[in-house]
């Protein structure tokens, strides 16, 4: 069977009163993780009673200030540090913040980078014509 | 006057086979707050789908957890299979359903050795070990792995198990689950036992759900949710019912986990019963373009896999939330008013698996 998808947009204005009725709704928060895309997504998701519902927002890029819901779900700071650590972005008024500490990665913002396209990886990989490659 | 100190604990102790640091805040031997650090070995295995192909990417799937390795693949599975509309056939999910069984096993007969250790009853720990070995020894004969099975593949399974095979494991499981019944009995009815989890960390129903707790955390506390109820690979077809217990302290959810056990004997046997014949998997063909959560349950509860595809044979996003890191709140939420020595008990409650949590 297929879990229906239940995939909703928001903004960043709209965020906190959005999240608190779904508190008030008795909804449980399921996670929150981010995206890299053209900006970044993070998707917050929600689950009561098996219905699933994802709120989405859509930044330019990591300058953007993001409110925290975790005066809403207090669990949420969790999800808030990893997003911080992991992709660089400013979430503000975290409940417990780690200033960057929650993981500790050989590389700050490690998934901030916007991967290359498989076929400019191939091209960046392969050493143009005429160049040495040294055997180590 | 009572004296407030900071100790730490982890991330290296004796009841922790993986890191994770805990800052006890306590007044004398009362813990007062507990403040939780983990990060120590991160691997950024999500990051790895934008370098493999979306098929090869169920081996790194299934090495995030070395304990519930399989579901990972199958949830991995099924999420790319939803984006592509594939079919599995019936088969390949009633074994999916066996192996996901199979495992729920030996990953709770794990949990309560590694539990009657950390309260001191060494030879609980050794039966239950010893009774996982048997589950283990089924899974190697059925898929060449003991805790990697690299069984599953996008569009079915990779091995098939005869019927009369099958039939075999239901009977054995059967005779086994007598015999787990005398070690079962222990964990509920021992004096020592329940001495050490009776009342300990209790966590209400409401409080599970505010925190976000999954598995048998929140069924302990009286909250009947299991993502089995959706219904996927073959649970639709499967009579069962989650779980439960009222009391939201430690013994509840070890009375969660013993029982859960004689469950899953119950739903391979009826998988044993109703499986019917067929191929085994669905040609994968195209490339995958679309974003899918999906949910399983895994032995410590609900498993999500977002996964996101943009056409290429290499996927845009793969995010894993992991049942642990769902339950850290909850675990914070019942330290304070316990007691210093109660502090590894509380924490394996939660069945800490940090591999997954550090994906």
């Amino acid at each position: 069977m297929i879990e229906p998808q239940d995939l909703r947009e928001t903004t960043l204005e709209r965020l906190i009163g959005e999240v608190q009725e779904f508190r008030d709704a008795g909804y449980r928060l399921v996670q929150i993780g981010a995206t890299r895309t053209e900006g970044f997504e993070i998707n917050y998701s929600f689950d009561r009673d098996l219905k699933f519902v994802n709120l989405k927002i859509k930044i330019a890029d990591n300058s953007v200030e993001i409110p925290s819901i975790s005066g809403v779900y207090w669990n949420a700071f969790l999800y808030e540090n990893e997003i911080h650590d992991l992709f660089g972005l400013k979430i503000r008024n975290i409940k417990i913040d780690y200033r960057g500490t929650f993981y500790k990665v050989a590389k700050p913002a490690a998934f901030a980078e916007k991967p290359a396209a498989p076929a400019a990886r191939k091209r960046a990989a392969k050493p143009a014509a005429g160049t040495e490659v040294s055997e180590t | 006057m009572t004296q407030r100190s900071i100790i730490p604990f982890g991330p290296q102790h004796p009841v922790l086979p993986e890191p994770i640091h805990l800052d006890l805040v306590v007044e004398d031997e009362t813990v007062v707050e507990a403040i939780p650090s983990i990060g120590f070995v991160h691997r950024g295995l999500e990051s790895l789908v934008a370098k493999k192909d979306f098929q090869e990417f169920v081996y790194v799937a299934e090495r995030i957890c070395g304990i519930c390795s399989f579901i990972h693949g199958m949830t991995y599975c099924h999420g790319v299979e939803q984006i592509m509309e594939i079919e599995v056939p019936p088969r390949a999910q009633y074994l999916r359903t066996i192996w996901s069984e199979l495992s729920r096993i030996h990953s709770h007969l794990l949990w309560l050795g590694l539990t009657a250790d950390a309260f001191g009853f060494e030879s609980l720990f050794m039966h239950s070990w010893r009774l996982r070995e048997k589950v283990l020894d089924i899974i190697e004969a059925t898929t060449g792995g003991r805790v990697i099975f690299g069984s599953c593949k996008v569009g079915g399974v990779r091995r098939d198990i005869e019927n009369a095979a099958l039939r075999t494991i239901a009977a054995t499981l059967q005779d086994y689950a007598k015999e787990y019944r005398e070690i079962g009995g222990v964990f509920l009815e021992d004096l020592t036992v329940k001495r050490r989890l009776c009342g300990v960390g209790v966590l209400s129903g409401e409080d599970a759900l505010q925190l976000g707790a999954v598995g048998p955390m929140l069924r302990a506390s009286g909250v009947a949710q299991d993502m089995r109820l959706l219904k996927y690979a073959a649970y639709g077809e499967i009579d069962f019912s989650p779980v439960t217990a009222a009391e939201g302290d430690s013994y509840a959810r070890c009375s969660v986990r013993v029982r859960e056990i004689f469950q899953s004997v119950g739903i391979i046997r009826q998988c044993a019963e109703k499986i019917p014949d067929g191929a085994i998997e669905t040609k994968v063909a195209g490339l995958p373009d679309g974003e899918f959560y999906a949910r399983t349950e895994q032995p410590r509860g609900e498993v999500i896999y977002y996964v996101k595809a943009n056409g290429t044979k290499n996927l845009e996003r793969l995010r894993v939330r992991t049942p642990t890191f769902a339950n850290i709140p909850a675990m914070l939420k019942v330290m304070p008013g316990c007691q210093l020595a109660d502090v590894p008990v509380l924490v394996l409650t939660i069945d800490p698996c940090i591999s997954c949590t550090e994906r």
